[in-house]
Parts: C-alpha cells; structure tokens; sequence
C-alpha cells in the first residue's frame, strides 16, 4: 500500500499548524486589546473562514494566486513555478480553513486572563515581554495548546478546499481526505477498493480519536487561572 | 516623605476628581462601591491614565499632565496589592518571591526570597503553587511579594475583601505591624469604617468621584460634615431638615423638631447614630412607637416608628429596653451630626 497520503496529509497538517499557530495567537492578542468597534469587525474577518463552505475558501485562493491576479503573477515570477497544483499550495489552503479554530481558542483563553496578575507584573517592575512570555502566554498555555491540537486536527481531515486548489495527484498532491474520496468514486464497487478506503477511514478514525483524547488531557490539566 | 496626588479622570459617564496629599502615613480612602476608589489607586500606580493632574511621590514626579510626564508603572516603585492576591499561579510562592526581588542581583534573590517567606511564616510553602494555599496564606505571601520590591508607596485595594471573617482580623493584625516597621505612605482603599479607624489615622472620604478634605478618624465619627461621609461612616439615621422661623429644625423623615443649633452653612440634612439615642425623656426627645426589636447577639437593634414617616434606628444594651409598646427617646444635642452636601429636601 502507498502510505504517500498519509506522509502528505502529515507534513501538511504540521506545517499549517504551525503558521497558524504564530499567526493565530498574535491576531488574538491584537484583537483581544482592539478598540471595541474594530474588534468586532476583525473578529468577523478572522472567524468567516470557519463558517465558508471549504470550497469557497479555495475558490477565492485560486482567483487569488492564479497567474491572472496580480499575486499570483507575481509569485510566479518570484519562484519561476506555479503554485497551484503543488503540495504547499495545500499548506496555504488548509491554513486559511483552520485558522478560525486557532484564533478563536487563543482569544478566549486571552479574554479570560486575569489582567491583574499583568498589573501585579508591571508594578513589581517587570518588563512588557517578559509579562507576555512568561506570565500571560504560560497562564493561557491549557486554551492555547487546545487550540493548536484543534487545528492541527481539522487540518489532517481538510477536503474541500485541498481538492480545489491541488486537485488529486497521486504520490504528488494525495491527502488521506482526497484519497478517500478519490477511492470512493473510482474503485468503491471492487473488493480491493473497499479494503482500501477501510484502511484509510480506520487511519482517519485513529489519528481523530487520538488528538481528542489530548484535547480532553490539556483540559484537565489546565491550572487554576488567578481567581 | 509624601505622596501627591492631584488627579481627574473621566470613565464614560463618571467624573473622579481628587486630591490629598499623605505625610508618611496609612492614609484610609473611604468609599461606596463605585466611588472610583479603585480607579485612583490604579492611576497612582500608572496602570491607568488620568486626564489631568499631577502625581508627586517623595519629591518624584510621576505623572504631569502638563509637563508631559507619564511614568510607567515599572519605574513608579509603587506596591500595589489587589483585592485577590494576583499571585502568579503557574510559579511557587519562591518564585512570585523572586519575581518580586528581579531588580536586585541574580545571585541574592533566592535568599532574599527566603527570608521575606520566613518574615511571613510561609517558608513551609516555599515550594507550593498559590492555588495549594489557603486564602490568608495567598494574601500574605502577596504582601510579601509587594514588599520584597521596596516599593516607596504602598496602595492596598480592599485587601481583605475576598476573606473569611476570621482571617480577616488575623491578615489586619499582620498588615498593621507590617505597616508599622514599612515607614513609606500607603494607602488603604476599602469601604469599611471599621478598618478605617482601626489602621488609619486620617482619611479622604470619596463620595461619588469627588475627594473631602482630610480629616482624622475620629473627626470622621463625631463630626462627619457630609451625608455622604456620615453615611460612609455607619451612621444608620439620616434626615432631610427644613429650618423652621424660630432658628430651629424639622426633621422631615422623623417629624422631629429639634432646638436652636448652631448652623453650618448649607445644612440639608441631620444624622443621629443608632447609639446616640437613648431611651428616657430629655431636653431633645421624641415620642416613638416599637416597631420591632431585632436581637443582635450582644445588643439589642430596636426599630422605632416616629410620627414622621421614617424610621429610627436604635442601639441599645441587651434587655435595657423592656417590652413597652411605645418609647420616649432622647438624644444629647451634642451627638446631632449636621450634615451637608445632601439633595435639598
């Protein structure tokens, strides 16, 4: 069996986790200390990705990094290759779906610090970063890595906007998720085609179960925050 | 050794405007909730920024609105210890210690924390998170904290409001002699007149954003000034007053009408202390019926139903009032508190 979905699907997930993850925290930081009007309209922009139907998502990144919008073009003219159809076009795609999950997680998490434990930082003299390293972002850290885990998650099972942007390449662009759809449609009424897809849906259904199961233990383990 | 602080600060529809000046000194802010005793703390330590006005702490300037200057709070070498400890709760109390110590050398502070635990008894839970440690123990290892940064001024907001009764007493008798060898000001913000009179010695009365003058403790309870600091103060009966031809006064909520007194200027309403009635006729009494006696464990609490429309509150020892239906009281001319700044009756 070609086990290339299932390492595609991983560096994928991976690399978009962790963009998402930089990025996700920083836009809730920002929006957690926003003004109250440009935060409800930015916490409208960053969330619309989580309630887009996925293929709408990778429709507008498509028309966005063609060769016909001016990104795209100049892209193409910076990496002498296109993006679409590669498998780190994926990474863009899957980042933008799930990017929703971490910055909703980060700002909650951030909207329930105790900003008196920052003040208490302050009066006792401790500088800016060092209250946002090493008190703020370990007291949030329980919220924070749920978030990274969820993201990490739904980035494994992304479909729609994978298949609209890299379409299915075997051993090039193939995800767990295309390949499963790809079985279905092409080889779902032979034997081999059946004891394939239950491979992949049982690989799907273990890794799943899997990141929950962490979701539910950093739960528990989260400290008291300051009461 | 003082801290001055000349300040206004607007917050959506509430105005602050405040000014006093302590002289090496607990001074007491007293406060009902939303008086913006807070808000004055955290514009002292710079956490908030007023709209105007000046902060000066021992000669040091702080904040000048117009020199510009707007300390931050980490240069302010303010303490400030908040309603719930703020202790880090990812870090043992010898690391919040060591926190607390970050401006003296790296080598010093693991004992310094040490000691200042030890000061505090707390050297037991040296190694334990803040949410292992009872209430009075978090507050105190707060305490400590704030103090191990050798902060110039102290501001104490409400600090043991979030404490069992029992605790309470015991953290205040702690906090009043660590203030007794802390020697800098501070300032204690709570909306108790017992804490106040039991820590300070002077104290600013804040009533609805606006700073009184300073006054002493004592003169707080004898003669309050305002109906805002003799509210403040626990007194438990007030009434709005006409003056009467003769040079005297009507209480309208009693029907009382008390003889000639000497009159301050702007004199809208009168307060006497539930104790400061006694039963018993006198020069200044009233006819009264009982409402209800209400048993208060070592006194007795005794409604009064005056000819007017409000009642009167009356303290008394426990079984000094027998249980006749109608009472005569009296109250000595000198314990009529006459009160001003209250709304035209």
């Amino acid at each position: 069996m070609d086990l290339f979905p299932l390492w595609n699907s991983l560096r994928i997930a991976a690399i978009s986790a962790l963009l998402v993850f930089l990025l996700g925290v920083a836009a809730a930081r920002w929006v957690s200390k926003a003004p109250r009007g440009l935060k409800a309209a930015l916490d409208v922009l960053f969330t619309l990705p989580l309630v887009l139907p996925p293929t709408v998502v990778g429709y507008l990144l498509i028309l966005l990094l063609g060769p016909e919008h001016a990104l795209g073009a100049a892209l193409l003219r910076l990496f002498g290759a296109k993006i679409l159809m590669r498998w780190w076009a994926a990474v863009l795609a899957v980042s933008v779906v799930v990017f929703p999950l971490m910055y909703r997680t980060a700002r909650g998490a951030f909207e329930s610090f105790n900003e008196d434990l920052a003040d208490a930082g302050r009066t006792l003299g401790l500088s800016d970063a060092y209250i946002f390293w090493h008190i703020r972002m370990p007291v949030c850290r329980p919220g924070i890595a749920a978030g990274l885990v969820l993201a990490f998650a739904r980035a494994l099972g992304e479909y729609g906007a994978t298949s609209m942007v890299v379409g299915f390449i075997p051993g090039r662009t193939a995800t767990v998720a295309t390949q499963v759809a790809f079985l279905w449609q092409n080889q779902g009424y032979t034997e081999a085609g059946r004891r394939a897809l239950l491979f992949w849906i049982c690989i799907n259904v273990a890794i799943s179960a899997a990141v929950l199961v962490t979701v539910n233990l950093l739960e528990r383990r989260s400290p008291r925050h300051g009461s | 050794m003082a801290l001055e602080v000349q300040i206004e600060k607007r917050l959506g529809a509430f105005r602050l405007e405040l000014a006093f000046r302590t002289q090496r000194e607990l001074l007491a802010l007293l406060g009902a909730s939303g008086s913006g005793k807070s808000v004055t703390l955290r514009c002292i330590a710079g956490l908030l920024r007023p709209d105007r006005g000046r902060i000066v702490l021992n000669g040091r300037v702080l904040f000048d609105s117009e020199a510009r200057i707007d300390l931050p709070p980490q240069q302010r070498r303010v303490g400030y210890l908040f309603q719930n400890d703020a202790l880090f709760p990812h870090k043992t109390l010898l690391e919040n210690l060591e926190l607390g110590l970050h401006a003296k050398p790296k080598a010093q502070r693991r004992a310094l924390a040490e000691q200042w635990l030890a000061r505090f008894r707390l050297s037991e839970l040296a190694g334990s998170l803040p949410a292992a440690l009872s209430g009075g123990e978090r507050q105190r290892a707060a305490l400590a904290r704030t103090l191990a940064a050798e902060p110039e001024a102290l501001l104490l907001d409400e600090p043991f409001s979030a404490l069992d009764e029992y605790l309470k007493w015991q953290l205040e008798l702690e906090l009043a002699q660590t203030l007794e060898q802390y020697g800098g000001d501070a300032i204690l913000v709570t909306h108790s007149r017992d804490e106040v009179c039991r820590l300070a010695k002077r104290v600013c009365v804040l009533n609805r954003g606006r700073s009184e003058p300073l006054r002493s403790t004592g003169e707080l309870m004898t003669a309050p000034g305002t109906l805002g600091a003799a509210l403040l103060s626990g007194c438990k009966n007030v009434s709005p007053v006409t003056l009467l031809p003769g040079g005297g006064l009507r209480c309208e909520a009693w029907g009382w009408e008390l003889p000639a007194l000497p009159l301050p200027e702007g004199l809208t309403h009168v307060g006497i202390r539930a104790h400061s009635l006694r039963p018993g006729p006198g020069p200044i009494s009233l006819d009264c019926r009982v409402e209800r006696v209400i048993d208060n464990v070592f006194s007795d609490i005794i409604m009064l139903r005056a000819p007017g429309p409000g009642l009167l509150r009356m303290e008394t020892p426990r079984g000094a009032v027998g249980g006749c239906r109608t009472l005569r009281v009296h109250v000595e001319p000198g314990e009529i508190l006459l009160l001003t700044g209250g709304e035209a009756p």
